[in-house]
């Protein structure tokens, strides 16, 4: 009956602490956007989504960004063989162990857009899927600005709106602190498709920021299942030495 | 009976080693012999999982060095290199990162208990002002290794930390940073502490804290001296048990539970939600850019409000510096007739309250921006709750009317 309480004090200090740790994680107190970001829709390993976010990054990002900490030879992880790799996603490069890096000149860079673009390699981890999505959703026509872009989520970015093409041209309209995004001019993309792209392409940066994170998690199930098992153990073993303790 | 040839030889090794290092008295005096109290509860695992911890980063903390580059040049690199290239290298990373936090979270807890049941009381002092000792080569050890990821949260966390020094003695901070600002020198001096310097010492206290505490006796929850009742004949505690097997098999237990929350940080939540890992030291450290919301780790938060919630900077330096120092007080301070807050009176129970939940808050408070309007108010609030726990214990402890502690300890 003792040990029993013994035991039930023992789980519910536990429990009291993993609450506090629950609570811990859900306060946000590292924010600095003022705008309400979009949830990214994203399946993490979907590996057909990760595939055409890796395109949609060689394509569209890799011109200007590199990903210096990524080998080419990782995307094997994403299902791609080292000859598709080779095929279709190395432009600037030859081996396939090399890091994604760029050939832009980082002095001519901070000349054409203020800031030399940053390498993305865990830029998911700085920002979050979510702003991810929300800043490549977010971009609209602004005349003041010399690339003629800005953003919604970052406020007077350097960088213009590479993917206008596919999205179209979006206009800041309606009256002030109620504006809202508005497609003036359809892209290439229907608005699905491009939430589709950009979906894809935020799925393949989350991945890249953090190449190891299904293994983690795979690991961790077994190491949790461990200590479920070593805890009965030891418990048993504690209880049967400390039989005659009174 | 059965003394096989294997038993003999093993024994007679002992014996020829015991002649020449007293190998089977060490274990005697501080393993299997060393008694007690039995009625240890939750809050006496911490002592045993810190010790768990410490090896933890001294594993991790090795494996770690052999990949890491202590250069400003590639010192954000080789840690991304680590992530990815190392074999389980990210495992050793989140390890060491997470069993930073845990180390805190263990010692926090474990202080908790000495204030509890008086485990700083006399005859232990000593091992209380030890202790103390190892916190603040904690503290040293942690803020030295946050700088080595070189992001922006690293730099500019020992930028604003060494500038308190600034406040006080502009070559003192320019002395601990080895340049004007901090840069490749203070990176490669902080990896020699972090690596060598202040472990070789943590180490050292740590033995120093537990031949303290063998020496006079562990405490228990009762607050009673389990030496003053001794069997006649064998001079053992009458409440006193062999800390082998029964604590280390009771301490296993523990191990297993905090091994299993520690993996669950690991696999699932290395970050943390952003407080053992920051995602503004995924940025590479710039020199030249600012972060709008600087905060250092959760752990040193509530010192780091106290520090705020002072309007002057340097009267500010010297109120976290005496709020760290002032633990090391307790012993003198403290006039109470009972040791354990199981039988303290209401005045002294309120004050601990009181105190931990200043604690608490001021921890909070030092995470957030200190432009929102409630931070300061309530961080001086907290301030002056916290400085009034030790400064007024002298008096409320005399007052208290406590009830007499049992004889002996109750189960």
């Amino acid at each position: 009956m003792k040990q029993h309480s013994r035991l039930m004090k023992l789980l519910a200090a536990f429990a009291a602490a993993s609450a506090l740790s629950l609570g811990l994680m859900n306060q946000p107190s590292f924010a600095h956007e003022e705008l309400a970001l979009d949830h990214a829709p994203i399946v993490e390993g979907d590996k057909g989504s990760l595939q055409r976010g890796a395109r949609a990054f060689a394509n569209y990002c890799q011109n200007c960004h590199s990903a210096q900490y990524l080998r080419y030879s990782r995307l094997t992880d994403i299902g791609l063989t080292e000859e598709e790799i080779k095929a279709n996603l190395m432009f600037s490069s030859e081996k396939v162990g090399d890091t994604m890096t760029v050939a832009l000149d980082k002095a001519d860079a901070k000349a054409w857009f203020g800031n030399p673009p940053p390498d993305l390699s865990v830029e998911a981890r700085v920002r979050g899927a979510d702003w991810l999505y929300s800043y490549l959703r977010g971009f609209y026509k602004d005349s003041s600005r010399p690339t003629g872009w800005n953003n919604t989520v970052y406020h007077n970015v350097g960088m213009p709106h590479v993917l206008y093409e596919l999205q179209g041209v979006q206009e800041w309209v309606g009256e002030e602190g109620h504006k809202t995004l508005k497609l003036t001019h359809p892209g290439k993309l229907s608005e699905a498709e491009y939430t589709q792209f950009t979906a894809d392409l935020v799925n393949y940066l989350v991945w890249m920021a953090e190449p190891a994170k299904a293994t983690r998690i795979q690991i961790g199930v077994l190491a949790i299942f461990f200590f479920v098992l070593a805890f009965f153990v030891t418990l048993a073993l504690k209880k049967e030495f400390w039989k005659d303790i009174h | 009976m059965s003394t096989s040839p294997q038993n003999t030889k093993l024994a007679q090794l002992t014996e020829w080693i015991d002649a020449r290092f007293p190998m089977s008295s060490i274990w005697r005096d501080h393993i299997s012999e060393y008694y007690a109290p039995k009625n240890f509860n939750f809050w006496y695992y911490f002592g045993s999982l810190a010790m768990l911890v410490l090896v933890i980063q001294l594993v991790t903390g090795i494996f770690l060095t052999m990949n890491y580059k202590p250069d400003a040049r590639f010192a954000f690199a080789s840690v991304e290199y680590i992530m990815r290239d190392v074999n389980y290298g990210w495992l050793i990373r989140y390890m060491h990162s997470t069993g930073a936090s845990m180390f805190f979270v263990v010692v926090y807890l474990h202080m908790c208990r000495g204030l509890m049941y008086g485990s700083y009381r006399k005859p232990r002092e000593l091992v209380w002002i030890v202790g103390m000792a190892i916190y603040l080569c904690l503290m040293g050890e942690a803020f030295m290794g946050y700088l080595l990821p070189w992001g922006q949260m690293s730099y500019w966390g020992a930028q604003v930390i060494i500038s308190l020094f600034d406040a006080i003695s502009p070559p003192l901070a320019l002395w601990i940073r080895g340049d004007f600002v901090v840069s490749d020198a203070t990176l490669n001096r902080f990896f020699a502490f972090h690596v060598i310097a202040l472990p070789l010492v943590l180490v050292g206290l740590v033995l120093v804290h537990i031949i303290a505490l063998h020496e006079v006796g562990s405490n228990n929850p009762d607050g009673v001296e389990i030496k003053k009742h001794k069997d006649p004949v064998t001079h053992i505690p009458l409440d006193g048990i062999n800390f082998h097997p029964y604590y280390t098999l009771k301490d296993l237990v523990g191990v297993s539970v905090f091994l299993g929350i520690f993996s669950a940080i690991v696999f699932f939540a290395p970050e943390m939600g952003g407080y053992f890992l920051e995602a503004n030291n995924f940025i590479p450290a710039d020199p030249m850019k600012t972060p709008p919301h600087i905060a250092p780790v959760w752990y040193f938060t509530p010192f780091y409000a106290i520090l705020r919630a002072i309007p002057q900077k340097q009267l500010g330096v010297i109120a976290m510096g005496a709020a760290v120092l002032i633990f090391l007080a307790l012993p003198w301070l403290d006039r109470g007739l009972v040791k354990s807050i199981r039988y303290r009176g209401t005045l002294y129970k309120t004050a601990f309250g009181l105190f931990i939940t200043a604690f608490l808050i001021l921890g909070y408070m030092g995470t957030q921006d200190p432009n929102l309007w409630y931070v300061n108010p309530t961080s001086q609030i907290c301030t002056v709750i916290y400085f009034s726990f030790f400064l007024l214990m002298p008096i409320y402890t005399r007052l208290d009317k406590s009830r007499p502690a049992p004889e002996r300890v109750t189960s």
